[in-house]
C-alpha cells in the first residue's frame, strides 16, 4: 500500500523549478563572467518566452488600432485587447469587466483615483489615512489631492517589526475620515498587511479602500470580492508582464460616480464644441489610443500564471524565504529590516560598518543584482532609523543555489570593504 | 599648489585605468582609493556642506589658497569616496577659471559614467557641479 505524500512532498513533484527557469531567456547569461543572479524581482519581474514572443507576433501579424477600424487588423486586434480585460477581471475575480480601468501602472492608477474621486469628494478639514510603509506612489498623490482640497494625510504607525498598528488605525478612523489607501505587501520590508480586515474597519464607517497590490499579486492570489476592497491598483511588469501597462480595479457604482480624469478620444460619447458627452465606464477613463500591445502581452503574462500552479509557487517562494533568512542571518553584523510573522519573498537587510550601495555594488560585479538604497518608502527608513537597505527580493524562478552565491558574495563584498 | 595643469592629471588617471581589463577591477580599484582618502574633518561635516545624493551623502569643503582652490571631501560610501578621490587629483590645486572650463573627460574615458545607474552618475554630476559653483564664486570674488 502507498503511503499518502506529505504537502512538502507534493509540491517537490507538482514544482520543477530547473523546468521553470528554462521559460525565462534573461536568466541564462553572464553579466561580468560570472552566471546572472537575479534577486531585484521586486523592481520589475523577468518576463517568460511566450510573453516576449506575443510583443513580437502582435507587431508583426497584426498590429493595428482597436475599436474603431472596420477592417480585418483592426477587429483582430480589438478582439485580442478586449478579451484581456475580461481575463483580468477573472484573475481578481472582479464581477465584472466593466470595474477593469487600464492605466500605465499602480502609479497611474492610484494618481487617477485620487485626482478623480479625491477632487470631487474630499473637503477642507476631511482626513485620507495612508501607512507609514507606503510607497511614494501611494503617499504623493494624496499629499496633492489633499493639498488642493484642504483635506489632511493621516499617517498609521507601524511597530519596529514594520507591521500596521492596527489599535493605532483604529483609533484614527473617525467621521471625518474620507479614504483609506493601503499597500497590500510592502516593497521595502516585504510585511503582508491583513488588509481584510483594514478594509472591513474603514467600511464601518462607510470609508472607501484602495488596496496597492503592486507587489502581492505575483506571489499570491488576490481576490477583490473576498477582500470587499473598493479599489486595487497593480502593474503588468511586476507580475512577468511588459512595463507601461496596469490596472486599476474600482467598483462599479464608485467608478460611475467619478469624473473622468483625462480627456480625448476613446472616452467620450459624443463631442462638439458645445457640450461633450462622456463614454460608459471602463472607457470614461481610457482616454487616447490605448496600450494594445502591452495588454495583449500582459494577457499572456496572466495566461502563465493562472496555468501553473500558484499554490505550489507561492509555498516554493516561502522556502526561499526561509532559507534566506536562515542562511543570512549567519553573516556578522547583518540585521534584517522587516520582520513581520507575514512575509512576502523578499529580504531586507543592512551590514554594520558597510555602507549598501558598496555592498550592491560589489554584488554587481559578482553578477548578482539586488536593489539598494530607501526603495522609494523614505519614512519607512527614517521610521526604522536606517538611510537605506539591502534588498534581496526573490521570484519562483529562483534557487537555493543562487541565495548560497548571494551570501558568498556578502561575505566577499564586506571583506574587501572592510579592509 | 599642484604643478600639473588638469589635463595632464587626467591623462594619467586614464593610463592608470588601462592596466584594468574588467569593470570589477575598477570598482576595487575604486573602493581603495575611497579607503586612502583621509576623512573630512567632522566640523566640516555639515549640512551647508552636504550634497545629498539618492543613494549615498556626500560632504564637500572649499577653500582658496594663493588664488588656487582646494577640495576636500567625504561620504558614506566608501566608493563614492573613491570618485571624490579622483575628482580631488583632478580638480584640487588648480586655478579657479580652470576647474570652471574643464569638462573632464577622463570620467567617460576610464569608463565611469557607463557603469553608473542614472541615480549615482547623477550623484557625480552634482558633486562636480558643486565644485566648479565653488570655483565661480571664488572667480567673482577675485574679480570684484
Amino acid at each position: 500500500m502507498s503511503v499518502i505524500p506529505s504537502i512538502v512532498e507534493k509540491s517537490i513533484i507538482r514544482f520543477d523549478v530547473d523546468q521553470v527557469r528554462k521559460d525565462f531567456p534573461v536568466l541564462f547569461q553572464e553579466v561580468y563572467g560570472k552566471p546572472l543572479v537575479y534577486f531585484d524581482n521586486a523592481a520589475t519581474s523577468q518576463k517568460p518566452q511566450v510573453v516576449i514572443d506575443s510583443l513580437k507576433k502582435y507587431y508583426s501579424e497584426y498590429n493595428a488600432n482597436i475599436h474603431r477600424g472596420v477592417h480585418f487588423l483592426s477587429q483582430k486586434a480589438s478582439q485580442a485587447y478586449d478579451d484581456v480585460r475580461e481575463k483580468v477581471s477573472g484573475f481578481i475575480n472582479a464581477k465584472s469587466e466593466r470595474e477593469i480601468v487600464f492605466v500605465s501602472g499602480t502609479t497611474e492608477g492610484i494618481n487617477l483615483v485620487a485626482s478623480s474621486y479625491g477632487r470631487k469628494n474630499f473637503s477642507p478639514g476631511d482626513e485620507v489615512l495612508i501607512s507609514t510603509m507606503e510607497h511614494h506612489s501611494n503617499i504623493v498623490p494624496w499629499q496633492m489631492i489633499c493639498e488642493e482640497r484642504g483635506a489632511i494625510l493621516k499617517v498609521i504607525p507601524i511597530s519596529d517589526s514594520g507591521e500596521i498598528l492596527m489599535e493605532e488605525y483604529k483609533k484614527l478612523l473617525n467621521s471625518k475620515t474620507k479614504f483609506v489607501s493601503i499597500v497590500h505587501t510592502s516593497n521595502s520590508l516585504g510585511t503582508v498587511n491583513p488588509v481584510k480586515e483594514i478594509i472591513q474597519l474603514a467600511h464601518e464607517y462607510k470609508i472607501p479602500v484602495l488596496v496597492d497590490a503592486a507587489q502581492a499579486v505575483l506571489h499570491e492570489q488576490v481576490d477583490v470580492q473576498d477582500l470587499n476592497c473598493d479599489f486595487l491598483c497593480f502593474s503588468a511588469h511586476k507580475m512577468l508582464g511588459p512595463t507601461g501597462i496596469g490596472v486599476l480595479f474600482g467598483k462599479i457604482n464608485l467608478l460611475e460616480s467619478m469624473p473622468p480624469y483625462k480627456g480625448g478620444g476613446e472616452m467620450i460619447s459624443s463631442v462638439s464644441f458645445e457640450k461633450t458627452t462622456y463614454n460608459e465606464v471602463p472607457f470614461k477613463f481610457e482616454a487616447g489610443t490605448p496600450n494594445i500591445a502591452d495588454v495583449i502581452s500582459f494577457g499572456v503574462a496572466i495566461d502563465y500564471l493562472l496555468t501553473s500552479d500558484r499554490k505550489a509557487i507561492a509555498e516554493y517562494e516561502q522556502k526561499l524565504l526561509s532559507y534566506a533568512i536562515k542562511s543570512l542571518s549567519d553573516i556578522e553584523g547583518i540585521r534584517f529590516i522587516g520582520t513581520a510573522k507575514k512575509r512576502t519573498s523578499l529580504v531586507s537587510f543592512v551590514i554594520d560598518g558597510v555602507n549598501a550601495l558598496d555592498v550592491g555594488m560589489s554584488l554587481d560585479t559578482q553578477g548578482i543584482a539586488v536593489r539598494t538604497g530607501h526603495h522609494c518608502t523614505e519614512p519607512v527608513m527614517d521610521r526604522m532609523k536606517v538611510p537605506g537597505t539591502i534588498r534581496d527580493s526573490f521570484a519562483f524562478y529562483n534557487t537555493m543555489n543562487e541565495i548560497d552565491k548571494l551570501k558568498e558574495g556578502l561575505i566577499k563584498a564586506i571583506r574587501l570593504l572592510k579592509k | 599648489m599642484n604643478n600639473k595643469g588638469i589635463s595632464a592629471i587626467e591623462d594619467e588617471i586614464v593610463e592608470e585605468f588601462e592596466l584594468f581589463d574588467e569593470w570589477t577591477e575598477k570598482y576595487e580599484y575604486i573602493i581603495e582609493l575611497g579607503q586612502k582618502l583621509s576623512d573630512l574633518d567632522e566640523k566640516y561635516k555639515i549640512d551647508s556642506n552636504k550634497i545629498k545624493g539618492c543613494q549615498s551623502s556626500v560632504w564637500l569643503n572649499a577653500y582658496e589658497k594663493d588664488g588656487l582652490i582646494f577640495f576636500e571631501a567625504d561620504s558614506d560610501s566608501t566608493f563614492v569616496k573613491g570618485e571624490i578621490a579622483l575628482l580631488i587629483r583632478v580638480l584640487s590645486g588648480q586655478k579657479p577659471a580652470d576647474i570652471v572650463s574643464n569638462e573632464l573627460a577622463f570620467i567617460d574615458k576610464i569608463g565611469l559614467r557607463q557603469h553608473l545607474a542614472m541615480t549615482r552618475a547623477n550623484g557625480l554630476a552634482s558633486m562636480i557641479k558643486q565644485m566648479k559653483l565653488y570655483a565661480l564664486g571664488f572667480q567673482s570674488q577675485e574679480k570684484a
